[in-house]
């Protein structure tokens, strides 16, 4: 599905990090395999440490802690907020939903549009598409987009495949009118014929939590986990994203009538550096305009992602100037779309460490 | 060329016995964070860049697979 918005636009982005900092190198022996050949993994695939929640962390509690140094702050007010929309594949609870936990922490009027979306890692770009929709209908309003997982909670320790790259984090990304923002492109595909490779077996209604979902086992492969545990085939993805996502992108630079060299970033999603090292070259992108840092330092943070590579990277300079950037994502569906928008002149752009 | 390969495989799993397997891959010596690692090894070693969608286990089942793999990257090599 292509989409083409107008006067609309990211005002502020905050990106929320647990306290907690877990070493690659001090998890070497949970895993099963040779620690020669797991060690190879760090520098190839950029696992060097990452954020990981306290036991008694939910998503929701990330994001309160972020809303609330907005609120501390002043860099929104209450009264302007007319929609919460979040998305997570580790919602506090099934019911009720994330949005609606937030709306009540803060008191929020019962006019503002609580909306939980079930989506990974192409979360941030199916978030902001309901928000830029849902601007529509109330001009003068902001929408807060909060990408919030703790994947922690959901990835066996026990699993190599899986377990360094992830990284619990939670953003919130402020969307407004703008009568002077200019048009913003997007390509949002859906691929459900490989759901599968990336599925948390146990948990719904199609296999309840149990014991037996709780026992860990030797999937075969050397990583042991539950059926409670996220499963990803990672030789599968890898290829899905490399079929699928550099036509992707040159469909949306033509959407957008603009060159591939006009664009000043490709803000992607954060799966492993040599993920992003490949994408980069199958699309033509100069590597260093894609930025691939953040699995070395923050885990892999699944919607949260391209905010957080954002304010990471560019920070202070995303309030002040505009860039044109490129943004992509892909996971669990399978799903996966690019973006094409100026994104700057923010009103902020900021990391903060919670006490979670 | 060959053994050029074989040397990397054995860093790679130097606890695997590659020379009496017939598929590395179907016999479980590699896995694909291997394939990784080997690609990695192969694109420094030979000043080559491998096409991620030839990342599929068909080149990486025998040390021939691996070498024609190499070879199809642009490596200019005569054995």
């Amino acid at each position: 599905m292509k989409l083409e918005f107008h006067n609309k636009k990211i005002s502020g982005i905050m990106c929320v990090l647990p306290e907690s900092e877990v070493f690659f190198d001090d998890e070497i022996s949970n895993y099963t395999f040779p620690e020669a050949q797991t060690k190879r993994l760090k520098s190839v695939m950029g696992f060097e440490k990452h954020r990981v929640v306290k036991e008694d962390t939910a998503s929701s509690d990330l994001c309160i802690y972020g809303m609330e140094q907005l609120l501390q702050t002043k860099k929104i007010d209450k009264q302007d907020v007319c929609g919460i929309i979040v998305v997570t594949i580790t919602p506090d609870h099934f019911v009720p939903h994330v949005s609606n936990r937030i709306q009540s922490h803060f008191g929020l009027s019962e006019d503002v549009l609580c909306l939980d979306i079930l989506q990974g890692c192409n979360g941030f770009l199916v978030g902001l598409m309901q928000a830029f929709m849902l601007l529509d209908y109330n001009p003068g309003k902001k929408v807060l987009v909060f990408n919030t997982d703790t994947l922690s909670k959901k990835v066996s320790k026990q699993d190599r495949n899986s377990y360094p790259l992830i990284g619990d984090c939670a953003t919130i990304t402020v969307v407004e009118q703008d009568e002077a923002a200019k048009p913003i492109y997007c390509k949002i595909q859906m691929d459900g014929t490989q759901g599968d490779a990336l599925i948390i077996p146990a948990g719904g209604s199609r296999m309840p939590c149990s014991t037996e979902t709780a026992r860990m086992k030797d999937s075969g492969d050397g990583n042991v986990r539950s059926l409670d545990n996220l499963v990803m085939d990672g030789t599968a993805v890898f290829q899905f994203v490399m079929t699928k996502v550099p036509p992707l992108i040159a469909d949306t630079i033509e959407f957008a009538g603009i060159t591939q060299e006009e664009i000043d970033w490709y803000i992607f999603h954060q799966p492993n550096m040599f993920m992003l090292k490949k994408l980069a070259d199958k699309i033509g992108a100069p590597r260093d305009k894609m930025f691939m840092n953040i699995v070395q330092n923050f885990g892999n943070p699944s919607g949260a992602s391209i905010p957080l590579a954002a304010a990471f990277n560019l920070g202070d300079r995303l309030t002040q100037e505009d860039l044109k950037c490129c943004l992509s994502a892909f996971g669990s569906g399978l799903s996966y779309g690019a973006m094409i928008m100026d994104l700057g002149r923010l009103d902020f752009c900021e990391i903060c460490i919670s006490n979670f | 060329m060959m053994d050029m390969i074989m040397n990397i495989l054995q860093e790679i799993r130097p606890e695997c016995d590659f020379a009496s397997s017939n598929d590395f891959m179907n016999d479980g010596l590699l896995d694909s964070f291997d394939m990784v690692s080997l690609v990695t090894e192969l694109e420094e070693k030979y000043s080559i860049l491998i096409d991620p969608l030839d990342m599929v286990p068909e080149y990486f089942s025998s040390v021939s697979a691996i070498a024609s793999l190499v070879r199809k990257s642009g490596a200019d090599v005569q054995n």
